[in-house]
């Protein structure tokens, strides 16, 4: 018996262990994992704004499980993506935890897409992000997004910064219903609310925005 | 871009904009579209005789013809409305901006506007038991909802903040005898019977994910993303907030964010009751006992929690001297007045 005791306690502390690590995710697993993303996410994460084509997303510096959960929507179709469905397909949890964990490590890159946009469709962009429009109850990027759109919590991710074709094929991606796996309609309702010409002012602005706080 | 008008006609407001009485200057379109994004958000129409006043944002003050002085004040105002937390430590001791209960910057409907006080006030308050200036009225909201120390009466600080109530309610006429549409948080119909634990329950599927299962809600870059519900971080006892029907008016018509009028009337009151069930900062009003400041006070608390029995674990809520992060109890700039 004195000896089953810590044996328990051992056995216990392990499976504790494994359970963190595969919330968590291990980076260095992830670069190799990593290797299949490149070709779109890039080497350094930073992705790319492609003006007119399908634009990849920055994933340098994002929030881990927000990833991970991501992987996992397209994997069951809340997301629907054909670029990234078959990748996302051959990940195991473990792998995409380590990706996540991975990426999530990275130091973040500039947003690209908002360098030419005219002032006043920024002014508008900024409107939306910080301000809302609520004559049309569109609420602020920010009041879920957190401060200056950076982020918070596990949940929701950071935009600013992140490249202006993500975020306008994004949000009408809520609007076509090709996604969906925002918690309680959350993006959903707003996004389909908003008119192109909001989608385009508001992917803008938060393009030009830093990803971290300065 | 200033529309006040009367609406004349009952509910069916949208065919009826004709009867829109000569001296009410709206711009037909673009109150026909307020109305319409409220009506198809599931707010009610206007009713017969209510007051509509689409508060002007900021980018109307931009085009405003005013003192320049007067719109950079009015802009310190609006920053201070929605970054209260500018004030942190010394006139705000909680996680709360004023903008986080007033939505939209304090101009939407249903979500206790804030304009109707600069033309009702001053007026009688029944929660003080005397006259009110709007200096007074915002100074409550900082006293309780704030768990803080109001800015000096006649500071910048307050006469920004009054400035931009006053701007909002532009062009609307003082003392108005029309009812206000949207004012305050309306409180749907009482159901008969409320559910604490369908409260938590709801609370967890509706509202944890901002909010946190602990109600503490969250703060970034020390800066609050999501308003505290309950806790230290929260408004305390004294607060509007914790009357059960407040909550549930501003729950009904706010919550979640983005999806006003969603929850059903009895999904509100049952997330309203187990949420004012939850642990506050003490009420600056406190005597030293909780039961005798309740029975004091109870033109207010008898429609909160403070100094009730929680049913699910016993608990006589409010029966503390915690006051948050606030190192006092009350604020020595909230006094009674007699006018004598």
């Amino acid at each position: 018996m004195k000896n089953f005791i810590p044996a328990v306690a051992l056995l216990g502390l392990s499976a504790a262990v494994g359970d963190v690590q595969a919330a968590s995710g291990n980076p260095e697993k992830g670069a190799e994992t990593a290797a299949m993303c490149v070709a779109c996410h890039q080497s350094d994460g930073g992705g790319k704004h492609v003006e007119g084509g399908e634009s990849w997303p920055r994933l340098a510096g994002l929030n881990a499980t927000y990833i991970a959960k991501q992987l996992h929507s397209f994997k069951e179709g809340s997301r629907q993506n054909p670029s990234m469905m078959p990748f996302a397909n051959t990940l195991g949890d473990q792998q995409i935890a380590d990706v996540a964990a991975y990426y999530a490590q990275l130091e973040p890159t500039q947003g690209q897409g908002g360098e030419e946009t005219p002032q006043a469709v920024l002014d508008r962009g900024q409107q939306i992000a910080e301000r809302g429009d609520w004559s049309r109850y569109i609420v602020s990027c920010k009041s879920c997004h957190g401060p200056g759109s950076r982020g918070a919590g596990d949940t929701f991710p950071g935009i600013a910064g992140q490249h202006a074709g993500y975020i306008k094929a994004q949000l009408k991606a809520w609007q076509a219903g090709t996604r969906s796996n925002d918690p309680q309609n959350l993006m959903g309702a707003i996004a389909k609310r908003m008119t192109d010409e909001d989608i385009e002012a508001v992917a803008a602005w938060l393009a030009t925005r830093t990803p971290e706080a300065e | 871009m200033i529309r006040t008008l009367l609406q004349t006609a009952l509910s069916g407001a949208l065919l009826t904009w004709a009867c829109i009485p000569a001296h009410a200057q709206p711009n037909d379109a673009a109150a026909q579209d307020y109305i319409k994004t409220l009506t198809d958000m599931g707010f009610p129409a206007p009713k017969e005789n209510q007051l509509v006043h689409i508060p002007p944002t900021m980018e109307d003050l931009e085009d405003a013809d005013i003192h320049p002085e007067l719109k950079r004040v009015i802009r310190r105002g609006y920053d201070l409305f929605t970054n209260t937390q500018q004030l942190r430590g010394e006139n705000v001791f909680n996680n709360m901006n004023c903008s986080s209960c007033h939505l939209g910057e304090g101009r939407m409907p249903f979500s206790a506007p804030i304009w109707p006080a600069a033309v009702t006030l001053p007026d009688y308050r029944g929660k003080n038991g005397h006259v009110n200036s709007l200096e007074e009225r915002i100074a409550g909201c900082f006293a309780y909802s704030m768990n803080g120390k109001p800015p000096a009466y006649g500071s910048d600080n307050m006469i920004a903040l009054s400035a931009y109530h006053s701007w909002l309610a532009t062009g609307v006429e003082m003392y108005p005898k029309q009812a206000i549409y949207g004012r305050g948080f309306p409180a749907p119909e009482r159901p008969e019977e409320l559910s604490y634990s369908r409260g938590k329950e709801l609370y967890a599927e509706n509202c944890a994910v901002c909010h946190q299962e602990d109600g503490s809600g969250m703060r970034v870059d020390d800066q609050t993303a999501y308003p505290a519900l309950w806790g230290d971080g929260s408004n305390n006892w004294g607060a509007g907030m914790v009357r059960i029907f407040t909550a549930a008016g501003f729950i009904k018509n706010n919550m979640p964010l983005g999806q006003p009028r969603s929850l059903s009337d009895q999904e509100a009151w049952d997330i309203a009751y187990f949420m004012v069930s939850q642990e506050r900062p003490q009420d600056p009003r406190y005597t030293g006992d909780v039961k005798a400041t309740a029975e004091k006070h109870s033109n207010f608390h008898k429609h909160s929690m403070y100094g009730k029995v929680r049913d699910s674990d016993g608990r006589l809520l409010g029966d503390h001297d915690n006051t948050g992060s606030k190192p006092f109890l009350k604020p020595d700039n909230i006094q009674p007045r007699s006018f004598k």
